[in-house]
């Protein structure tokens, strides 16, 4: 199999699998397949619920498929055929504190981009950034179209709880947390707005097909 | 009606999980041991899904405000209802006044770590998102979104709550369906994506070697401690996606993480496994501090283990239900 171009097939364990789009690198294009592609399978008997994640996708059974070969099959299928869907979504602008006791990791992004803080803020808040996904906890987004110059793997050990606003990086993505919790990434940042009301029928602020623009409200040396 | 009168930390209302909304980023929480969680409302004539008090740091004391028939089930913590001891696994009544207390689970080779405290009718909490768990990373959901405390109140959603049951109990779990591996529980895994790619050393170690419990695990995961870091043939960067309780992420430092009930519904660590829906309850169960064995399992021993699971419920319930007949003609 050609991890460039076929796309992968995994378990895990019996109460979901996990299907990625090819290629190393995340693009828009192969999200608004992913988004098709969950629309399709949300309606799939065997399916509690299809989660789409960057470039991927999960199915949660609600019961799990005696032939998950004819699954994987049916998965497949469906994507070879897929078209994309344009989320045409709105863009809220979130003001960031970079740097300081907010952002505890910005000197190991320093350290291993070799880039100054100046130039990370810089190319931290020049994208639109596209909501792909969300995932983490509630009301996160996952966002697309960070610089590739700004990757910063993740932490050796998960940090046990950062606060909520945290802007972080996690390999070539980033992200503003929605509330306090564990994280592997790395902080740079905070910003604060309010993601999640569970109390709503649309509980998260935003939705994939949704952008955020960053702006460096202070920097912290 | 009960009152906390002393809570340890983490002590929370729990259902079998809130489904469906991981669109939102919002993980399923739910019974760390869903079979515990089940037994004890159907003891009670509940729906087996029903929301019952976890319990996880002892000692609990509770109060009755008013008379109320209830359940215990899971870890064996030496129950006494106003010092007189009672039977694990079985429902019980108390008289408005009494006191329940939990202490510590008691020691053994089957030494569990969860009880449960099942109400009739469940606890009458509102339903957040289709579902009466505690999201604790939400804040949302349970009570408050929060742990107990001294001084909350709660009830069954049963109108009979107050009704006497005669005593029953049930065998629990783990003594009909034991699982043990050269003395360690052991509990079965599905190989997940990136398995491969992990040095033949690692995969051996992984199976072959056994991992302890380390005190940094709780409702949101288990990290495990082995003397063979797995290690990948090269440094992997994942694109984030969807997870779900039981997948083993391996962090770089090579030592394992079992997500548990409260995990966050995504993740990027690369996956060695993910152990399977029908042993989760036995890993909700493992005290920090012991070793488990994992065992590789393929898809259809996996789905044979539910069917497992799903065949000891039926029996479970039709057993329960022959023995309320009898009493209720008593």
């Amino acid at each position: 199999m050609n991890p460039m171009s076929d796309p992968h097939f995994s378990l895990l364990g019996t109460r979901a699998a996990l299907f990625e789009a090819p290629g190393e690198t995340m693009t828009l294009e192969a999200q608004q397949r992913i988004w098709s592609l969950a629309r399709q399978a949300q309606d799939w008997p065997e399916v509690d619920e299809a989660v789409p994640g960057m470039n991927n996708l999960m199915l949660a059974f609600a019961t799990p498929p005696r032939d998950i070969a004819a699954l994987e099959q049916r998965l497949r299928q469906a994507w070879a055929g897929i078209r994309p869907t344009e989320l045409a979504g709105r863009t809220i602008e979130l003001p960031v504190v970079y740097g300081g006791d907010g952002g505890p990791h910005l000197a190991d992004v320093v350290a291993h981009t070799g880039l100054s803080v100046d130039d990370i803020i810089d190319l931290h808040t020049t994208p639109t950034y596209p909501v792909y996904a969300l995932g983490s906890h509630p009301g996160y987004c996952y966002l697309g179209g960070m610089d590739p110059r700004l990757a910063t793997p993740r932490r050796l050990k998960p940090v046990l709880s950062i606060p909520g606003g945290a802007v972080s990086i996690g390999g070539f993505q980033t992200g503003v947390s929605a509330s306090a919790g564990p994280s592997g990434w790395n902080t740079i940042g905070t910003a604060s707005l309010s993601f999640f009301d569970p109390t709503l029928a649309q509980p998260a602020l935003l939705q994939p097909g949704d952008s955020i623009r960053l702006r460096a409200e202070k920097v912290i040396r | 009606m009960i009152e906390i009168v002393t809570a340890g930390a983490q002590t929370t209302v729990q259902d079998q999980g809130r489904h469906g909304s991981l669109r939102w980023g919002v993980g399923t929480a739910g019974a760390m041991d869903p079979l515990a969680l089940a037994a004890g409302n159907l003891l009670l004539g509940s729906d087996e899904g029903a929301a019952a008090i976890e319990v996880q740091v002892f000692p609990l004391r509770l109060r009755f405000v008013e008379d109320s028939g209830f359940a215990l089930t899971g870890a064996d913590c030496g129950a006494q209802l106003d010092g007189r001891p009672l039977l694990p696994w079985a429902r019980h009544h108390a008289r408005a006044g009494q006191e329940l207390q939990l202490g510590l689970p008691l020691p053994g080779p089957a030494r569990s770590s969860r009880a449960y405290l099942c109400l009739p009718g469940g606890v009458d909490v509102p339903q957040v998102l289709g579902s009466r768990s505690t999201q604790l990373r939400g804040a949302f959901g349970g009570l408050d979104g929060r742990p107990l405390r001294a001084g909350d109140r709660l009830q069954g959603a049963s109108a009979d709550r107050a009704r006497p049951l005669p005593p029953l109990a049930v065998m629990p779990p783990d003594s009909v369906m034991p699982q043990r591996l050269d003395g360690c529980l052991a509990v079965r895994v599905l190989p997940a994506a990136e398995y491969p790619r992990y040095t033949a050393e690692s995969q051996a170690a992984f199976w072959d070697s056994d991992w302890k419990i380390t005190p940094q695990s709780d409702r949101y995961g288990y990290r495990f401690a082995g003397a063979t870091p797995l290690r990948p043939e090269a440094p992997m960067e994942m694109r984030s996606h969807g997870i779900v309780p039981g997948v083993l992420q391996v962090p770089p430092d090579g030592q394992p993480i079992v997500q548990m009930r409260d995990a966050q519904p995504t993740g990027g660590y690369p996956k060695i496994g993910t152990v399977i829906e029908a042993d989760l309850w036995r890993l909700g169960q493992a005290p920090i501090g012991s070793r488990i064995r994992f065992v590789q399992v393929s898809w259809d021993q996996a789905l044979a283990a539910l069917d497992e699971l799903a065949a000891w419920r039926h029996e479970l319930a039709r057993q329960i239900a022959l023995h309320g007949q009898a009493g209720s003609t008593a």
